[in-house]
């Protein structure tokens, strides 16, 4: 029945080509703009530590001055003072911890006639790679001990690995930053979570690509390395001493493995806070401690234009599908006296039905593939666009099948009212009007 | 024109008169609030920036020893004024959209610290001698900083400059001081104070602010020879800036080869920070335009048929009177009353559209003369769209209706 169907849908398509073509662009206009919008939408709130981000955690505590301060309703500020980063650190309460802020590295190029360059880079401690599971090609990080003894060694990149040493194993070799030596401990594989979650607050880009050098916090710090981001909150004399300085600018990073670690973990650091509070140093009890995910829709890192952009494609495909069930309601009007005949000769209604899916479906299949085209060209456009994550817009097999989803789920949708019009179109008085 | 019988014909195709009628409300719905959109955009791209944007080049030097950076400025300075060309050196510590902001909330008590809830944030442009010509600032009042009110002022790692002259734009005196003159007018961060001593022209802040006025808080502070003022700026004729750019940076890659030279020239500087509004701006449009084609293609298209199902009715109107322009009458009315329908349905929905939009991202209340524009966009289209078939009905010959059906 279905090869009747899809014949007589052919057969009806084909003898109006003009609305046919019109029906399939409109469909297809309306799923390319989706489409395109909504991949950028997914690359942009992606996960990105699958597998890890359920047990990362951001800690927050509150030593501002009780100024504006409303009780339950302020939140604490988005990064931490180094007195505090460094009480957390060293309590060790998590499975694993630790501190960073984002630097500007100047590297030297290491050719003779070429000049140095910058290159984003991350203070922290020793555990950050364990805790974002950041895998290792060649080496490893370093140790607590290397972190207390402001030990003049990095972890570098595997991009820059491959611009500084050709992708050899440079493990023990020694790099030029700020015109100073490093001893390479560690190469990265390629690492560049998306977006880049520990940066968010910091000062620094939430896409592309990662960060090309990681060193120890308090070598970085002795080296006067100052963050990209510092926030004070009491009057200051000097940006140079933030080790006492009532100035926040680190983030920090905990993994808890299950629910009781959480709520342990949670317990400690309202201890914290009540501890400091009652030597004076807290005037706000507040403290946060959310998972990556509710941390990246806190932060709203996914930027208000590409969900506005969302809003206006998918109010777009509603006109587009309303569009196509217009014209095809026009359609299948014109054809109640096909239909009379098809009931005369003892077509149900079901059959009749069918047969006006089948046709929508039809369409909608072709509006798909023609939609799937539009929405790559689409998102050739985005990455020729200047935004920082634009280079990474690409359809994957998921958005594909959703392509199609999408555009049967319009087009059935839009043949749902023109097919049961047809269905109950009465047949005798069409063939008397004959 | 009578147009009650055009209702009584629209009653008896219900579905898709409501169809048509829909799609023009969700069209002038979204039409609405995306020339909303571009238009906030198109405004905060066009804001008034009073510099000398068209002439101005400037090469950022990072990565030298702060300890030598006297010396180290002259020197560049002296090179980069035996350019060719170049009418005005200075070094400043940011520029207007570079995004590089170094901001401070300042009070105008005394007891102001920078802590409280209802002081001003102020960008702080810190600037060094010749910076006035260098950027083309414009003084309305006052005076801007002599020779000597740079040496011996500055950072040195801290948060403010030692100075106690400051410079402000005119936006930033009227927030402070409404209705008077902020020459001589002490601004305040324990335990820092500042006199404005000149108010120039509005200049933007490296990074701007949702509400414009704001995006013109800035203050100046003359700095001498320190680590923070690494950004050369140059002054040129326009037709000159591309070679001056590259002189810039040859000049100042040469007397410092360790350091990282990187040039720009301020029309680049502006492009950079509105590429993504303007890119923005024109996926807007864009879809605006495939928007409503859309619909017009749907409206010819619904219009045919309904054409063609009433070929009869047409030819027996004809065969009794009726002219081609009263057919041709016929249909723009009824196209006139679907249009106006839709329109009113979607003026109220644009409205609500962008009170949603208003809530969750801050979006300014649409203007009211955004909705009867977009209404008489869609009542345009529409006509625009059904003449064709409109002209096709009115071509039918009355002898149609004494053809059997």
């Amino acid at each position: 029945m279905l090869g009747y169907y899809l014949d007589l849908a052919v057969r009806s398509l084909k003898r109006n080509k003009v609305l046919t073509a019109l029906m399939i662009v409109t469909l297809a206009l309306g799923i390319g703009a989706s489409i395109t919008t909504l991949t950028v939408l997914k690359l942009l709130s992606g996960d990105p530590l699958p597998g890890k981000s359920g047990q990362l955690f951001y800690a927050r505590v509150d030593p501002n001055p009780l100024e504006g301060y409303v009780p339950g309703q302020t939140k604490p500020d988005s990064i931490m003072t180094y007195t505090d980063a460094m009480n957390l650190l060293h309590a060790h309460r998590a499975t694993r911890q630790a501190a960073m802020a984002l630097i500007d590295a100047k590297i030297d190029a290491r050719q003779p006639n070429e000049h140095p360059y910058f290159a984003d880079g991350v203070m922290t401690t020793s555990e950050f790679f364990a805790l974002f599971n950041a895998p290792f090609q060649y080496g490893g990080g370093w140790t607590a001990d290397d972190d207390e003894g402001r030990a003049t060694l990095v972890v570098i990149a595997g991009f820059l690995n491959d611009k500084l040493f050709g992708g050899a194993n440079s493990v023990g070799r020694i790099i030029r930053i700020d015109d100073r030596d490093f001893r390479i401990v560690g190469v990265l594989k390629h690492w560049a979570p998306q977006p880049r979650f520990y940066a968010t607050d910091l000062g620094g880009r939430d896409y592309g690509d990662g960060d090309a050098v990681f060193m120890p916090l308090k070598t970085a710090r002795s080296l006067d390395k100052g963050p990209q981001d510092t926030e004070c909150f009491g009057p200051v004399t000097d940006l140079k001493d933030l080790e006492t300085a009532p100035c926040e600018w680190l983030g920090f990073w905990v993994q808890l493995d299950d629910r009781a670690a959480v709520a342990s973990y949670r317990a400690f650091l309202d201890g914290y806070a009540r501890q400091q509070a009652a030597l004076g140093r807290f005037k706000r009890s507040e403290t946060s401690l959310l998972d990556l995910m509710s941390w990246l829709s806190d932060q709203q890192v996914v930027p208000n234009d590409a969900k506005l952009q969302t809003y206006l494609a998918f109010g777009f495909l509603l006109i587009c599908i309303v569009n196509t069930v217009g014209l095809l309601l026009a359609k299948c009007l014109r054809r109640s006296r096909e239909i009379g005949v098809r009931r005369a000769l003892g077509a149900t209604r079901r059959d009749i039905f069918a047969q006006f899916m089948v046709e929508a479906a039809i369409i909608g299949v072709a509006g798909g593939v023609l939609g799937l085209a539009l929405a790559e060209l689409g998102l050739w456009g985005v990455r020729h666009q200047p935004a920082e994550y634009a280079g990474l817009a690409h359809l994957d097999v998921q958005m594909f099948f959703f392509t199609f989803v999408v555009a049967l789920v319009a087009s059935l949708v839009a043949g749902l009212l023109p097919a049961w019009r047809a269905c109950v179109v009465a047949p005798a008085p069409q063939l008397k009007a004959a | 024109m009578e147009i009650r019988p055009i209702v009584a014909s629209l009653k008896k195709h219900r579905i898709p008169t409501l169809l048509i009628v829909l799609q023009i409300a969700l069209a002038c719905a979204v039409l609405c609030n995306a020339v909303f959109m571009i238009g906030g955009r198109v405004r905060q791209m066009r804001l008034a920036n009073a510099i000398d944007e068209q002439g101005l080049v400037s090469v950022s030097l990072q990565g030298t020893d702060p300890k030598l950076i006297a010396s180290d400025t002259q020197r560049n300075l002296a090179a980069l004024r035996s350019i060719a060309g170049v009418q005005a050196v200075s070094v400043v510590h940011t520029l207007p959209l570079t995004n590089n902001n170094w901001g401070w909330s300042f009070g105008i008590t005394p007891d102001s610290s920078v802590t409280d809830q209802k002081n001003t944030n102020v960008t702080l442009y810190f600037v060094g001698q010749g910076s006035q010509r260098a950027l083309g600032l414009r003084l309305l009042e006052g005076r801007y900083f002599s020779d000597s009110e740079y040496v011996d002022n500055a950072i040195a790692g801290g948060a403010l400059p030692n100075t106690h002259l400051v410079v402000i734009t005119q936006a930033l005196g009227k927030q402070l001081w409404p209705g008077q003159s902020a020459l001589g007018k002490t601004l305040y961060s324990k335990p820092n104070y500042y006199t404005v001593v000149g108010v120039v022209a509005d200049v933007l802040r490296p990074r701007l602010w949702s509400d414009n006025r704001k995006s013109y808080y800035s203050a100046f502070f003359p700095v001498g020879a320190d680590d923070v003022l690494r950004t050369y700026v140059l002054r040129g004729a326009p037709a000159d800036r591309d070679r001056i750019l590259r002189e810039a940076i040859d000049a100042l890659q040469t007397a410092n080869p360790q350091a990282v030279v990187k040039g720009v020239t301020f029309q680049a500087i502006r492009d950079k920070y509105y590429a993504d509004t303007n890119s923005m701006v024109w996926i807007l449009v864009l879809v605006c335009a495939v928007m409503l084609a859309v619909t017009a293609f749907g409206i010819v298209g619904l219009t045919s048929f309904w054409v063609g199902q009433r070929r009869r009715q047409i030819g027996i109107r004809r065969a009794v009177g009726a002219t081609r322009a009263d057919i041709l009458r016929y249909f723009r009315t009824e196209n006139f009353l679907l249009s106006s329908a839709g329109v009113v349905l979607g003026m109220i929905m644009a409205y609500g559209v962008n009170l949603y939009l208003m809530k969750q991202y801050e979006l300014e209340r649409m203007p009211w003369y955004y909705l009867p524009a977009g209404a008489l966009a869609l009542w345009l289209i529409g006509q625009l769209a059904v003449s064709g078939p409109a002209m096709r009905a009115a071509a039918v010959p009355p002898v149609v209706a004494t053809q059997p059906a």
